[in-house]
């Protein structure tokens, strides 16, 4: 049993980074035409698809900067300001309950127009439905958490992952060690995420490193001269 | 001063006759890819109609172009942080059905069908899904001659100010083409509402370009062009637009949409312009006055200074040379026959149009006409001049009725001197010019010989560095869809990018009889 935690919480967290990072270079470098948010707007728009974008998209932003802020930030430094471990807990399923709905709410619309909206999946690429399946079953397990979470408020199960995400990017090998013992629920969320970086640069998803905010201090009208 | 020249086009409406040639060889060159079925980068419309895509230009329901936000020039779609707020889902895309679900044909079963009682029909079939389609119910063309019922077509934003019911009856009813392509701006709004600044203008000759490569598919240039120009390549998840012919305009060659047009209509030639006059051009106040605004920022090619000056900037001699033939700037600027396509939408568009002349109303008059050196009044010509305004000089109808005026006269004129073998210079008076000029006229647009319609300089070697300069693409590996020489042949690579020349035809079936084998 230990060697399956180590194997997957303690080196699949470098084999998903490396093809993640190097994966997404390569295809920057080699694929710049493949590199695109690759919208089925244009196929399927409407109310509803606005809305089911808009709230998908902005829940998972949400939720990718509470999990970086939760994850990676040391229980001295939020102790320090006066943060608890038990309010902080209380903080991570308020908020994370929160943007998790928002984002279920979108996702699901999303994920019904993906497989029965008959122009968007005969347009869909099999890894264009994985992604959202697999964003889906993310989403739902990452949910189902909250429901263990509150049988325990004294943060520890947080502080354990916690620990496992600092010591991983922090090229500690005892990181798996942390996961061992938190419930099973939160196994099947890590190691769905860490399949969710392993399949980024081959997904659609890539289109998250090019969020275009120099646009905001571009001037209006770009000339070329060759 | 800063001066960049610019190939422009003239379309001389009065003579086209609709034909469609230049939408289809610009399709077969350019657009007969996957997720480009739909999208026609030229494309001839019937007007008074609402057009393709539906309604382009009821800007209230698209918002494209620019708006003065407290004299400020702004997209209409919204500022940068709006633009940006909308990025998940575009409330300005037009869908595919306001184009049109791009449809084939089963050919194939006329030939393979079995016996049966009735003739085998090739019944259309989705493009988006490959499904049956029961009912074609919108084209790229649906309005040709006036096709669908008044009351559809009578949406046309051009009507506004015209009594228009009037219109709907038979015996009034009036019709002209207006075939679109990018209008390659000045100041165009799609590449300011670009968030990956993907798109640009050539600095040389103004040619506005996607860069496939930088592109990311975030949509906001659809919505931001007012001419919705700019398709989304639903396969390819890019955007793409007409790109001017650029490879036949480099080496000095036309549009493959000039080139073929059969009724030669259109015009290429260079203009001169003050690029440091842009911002100031595009905010006019009034939208009446932005007509008037871009011909200011245009150079005359023929004043010593302005040579001197664009040489000293490295604009090289030939363009200038052509600069001074240009049957553009005649058009445009010496006659002033030729005008922007919806100058109100402050793009200052490079595509120009010569107005169509029409019937009159009233027999008694339309005898008249230029057998007595008479200009008829073009308030009485069968197109309301009110409707020509609208669509070319934002509703300012003097500059429209000097253009009418003068291309009557030049009929007028030409035809005292070839059919009634006299001189009729007092026709000529009325509209202001002088008979060098109507002759130059005549030869420009009534004879429009090749030659006198394209006055194009071929690319420089001051200007490339590169492109079929023939040393440094020896060796490379021509035209691909990115991912260098391997990229649109293969099929989907592991990155899941979609070849987007590969068709989906339906194979007709051969039968092959084998040969026999030689012993």
């Amino acid at each position: 049993m230990d060697y399956l935690h180590q194997l997957l919480f303690g080196l699949f967290p470098y084999i998903a980074g490396s093809v993640f990072l190097l994966g997404s270079l390569l295809r920057y470098d080699r694929g710049q035409y493949t590199w695109r948010a690759m919208s089925s707007q244009m196929l399927s728009g409407g109310q509803a698809f606005r809305w089911g974008s808009n709230l998908f998209h902005l829940g998972i932003i949400l939720l990718y900067f509470g999990h970086l802020f939760g994850l990676l930030t040391p229980k001295e430094l939020y102790h320090a300001f006066g943060l608890s471990t038990a309010a902080k807990q209380a903080m991570a399923i308020w908020l994370g309950g929160l943007f998790g709905t928002i984002c279920f709410f979108g996702l699901s619309y999303l994920l019904y127009r993906r497989l029965f909206n008959e122009r968007v999946r005969a347009n869909s690429a099999s890894m264009d439905t994985a992604i959202i399946a697999l964003i889906y079953l993310q989403l739902i397990t990452g949910l189902s958490t909250i429901f263990v979470s509150v049988e325990h408020s004294d943060g520890a199960v947080m502080v354990h992952l916690a620990h496992w995400a600092q010591h991983v990017v922090t090229f500690r090998s005892d990181a798996w060690s942390y996961i061992v013992d938190v419930p099973m629920i939160y196994k099947i969320h890590v190691f769905l995420g860490l399949v969710m970086f392993t399949l980024f640069p081959f997904s659609r998803l890539v289109h998250i490193w090019s969020w275009p905010i120099e646009y905001v201090q571009r001037r209006y009208q770009v000339v070329r001269h060759h | 001063m800063k001066i960049r020249a610019q190939i422009g086009m003239v379309l001389n409406l009065d003579k086209c006759i609709g034909c469609h040639t230049c939408s289809v060889t610009c399709k077969n060159v350019w657009t007969s890819r996957e997720g480009m079925e739909y999208a026609w980068f030229n494309n001839v419309e019937t007007k008074p109609g609402i057009g393709y895509p539906k309604e382009w230009e009821n800007q209230e329901r698209w918002h494209g172009g620019w708006k003065l936000e407290g004299g400020e020039l702004q997209p209409r779609i919204g500022g940068r942080w709006r633009i940006l707020a909308n990025i998940f889902a575009n409330p300005d895309m037009p869908a595919i059905d306001d184009y049109y679900e791009p449809f084939k044909f089963d050919y194939a079963y006329l030939q393979n069908a079995g016996d049966s009682k009735t003739m085998p029909t090739a019944r259309p079939r989705s493009w988006v899904t490959d499904k049956r389609m029961e009912k074609i119910e919108w084209g790229p063309n649906w309005e040709e001659i006036l096709g669908t019922e008044f009351v559809h077509r009578s949406k046309d934003y051009n009507f506004d100010g015209v009594q228009k019911e009037m219109y709907g009856q038979f015996e009034n009813t009036f019709l002209m083409y207006l075939p679109r392509l990018c209008e390659h701006c000045l100041n165009p709004a799609c590449v300011a509402s670009c968030p990956s600044g993907a798109i640009y203008k050539r600095e040389e000759d103004g040619i506005v370009l996607i860069d496939q490569e930088k592109c990311r598919g975030w949509r906001m240039c659809v919505s931001g062009c007012p001419y919705k120009k700019i398709y989304f390549n639903w396969r390819s998840g890019k955007s793409e637009k007409c790109i001017f012919c650029y490879p036949r305009i480099e080496v000095g060659e036309p549009t493959v949409c000039s080139e073929t047009c059969v009724g030669r209509i259109r015009y290429l030639g260079v203009l001169l312009y003050d690029a440091d006059r842009i911002k100031e051009a595009a905010s006019t106040p009034s939208e009446r006055g932005l007509y008037r605004a871009q011909l200011d920022m245009f150079l005359d090619p023929n004043d010593p200074k302005v040579i001197a000056e664009a040489l000293a900037q490295g604009i090289p001699d030939d363009w200038l040379e052509a600069a001074k033939r240009s049957p553009v700037y005649k058009m445009a600027l010496d006659w002033k026959v030729a005008f922007p396509l919806h100058p109100e939408y402050r793009t200052l568009p490079m595509v120009w149009y010569c107005p169509p002349l029409s019937p009159i109303q009233s027999a008694a008059e339309a005898g008249a006409l230029g057998m007595n050196g008479e200009i008829p009044d073009v308030d009485k010509l069968r197109i309301p001049v009110r409707y020509l305004a609208n669509l070319l000089t934002a509703g300012e109808e003097v500059p429209v009725k000097v253009a009418l005026e003068r291309m009557l006269a030049m009929r007028a004129f030409m035809r005292a001197r070839t059919v009634d073998g006299r001189e009729a210079p007092e026709v000529l008076e009325r509209v202001g010019m002088t008979v060098a000029q109507v002759e130059d006229m005549y030869r420009i647009m009534a004879i429009a010989n090749y030659e006198d319609r394209f006055v194009i300089p071929s690319n420089q070697r001051e200007y490339a560095k590169s492109i079929y300069d023939g040393i440094s693409e020896r060796g490379g590996c021509g035209f691909s869809f990115g991912g260098d020489c391997s990229g649109g042949s293969a099929d989907a690579d592991i990155f899941g990018g979609h070849p987007t020349t590969k068709r989906k035809f339906f194979p007709i079936r051969v039968e092959r009889t084998r040969e026999p084998e030689k012993a």
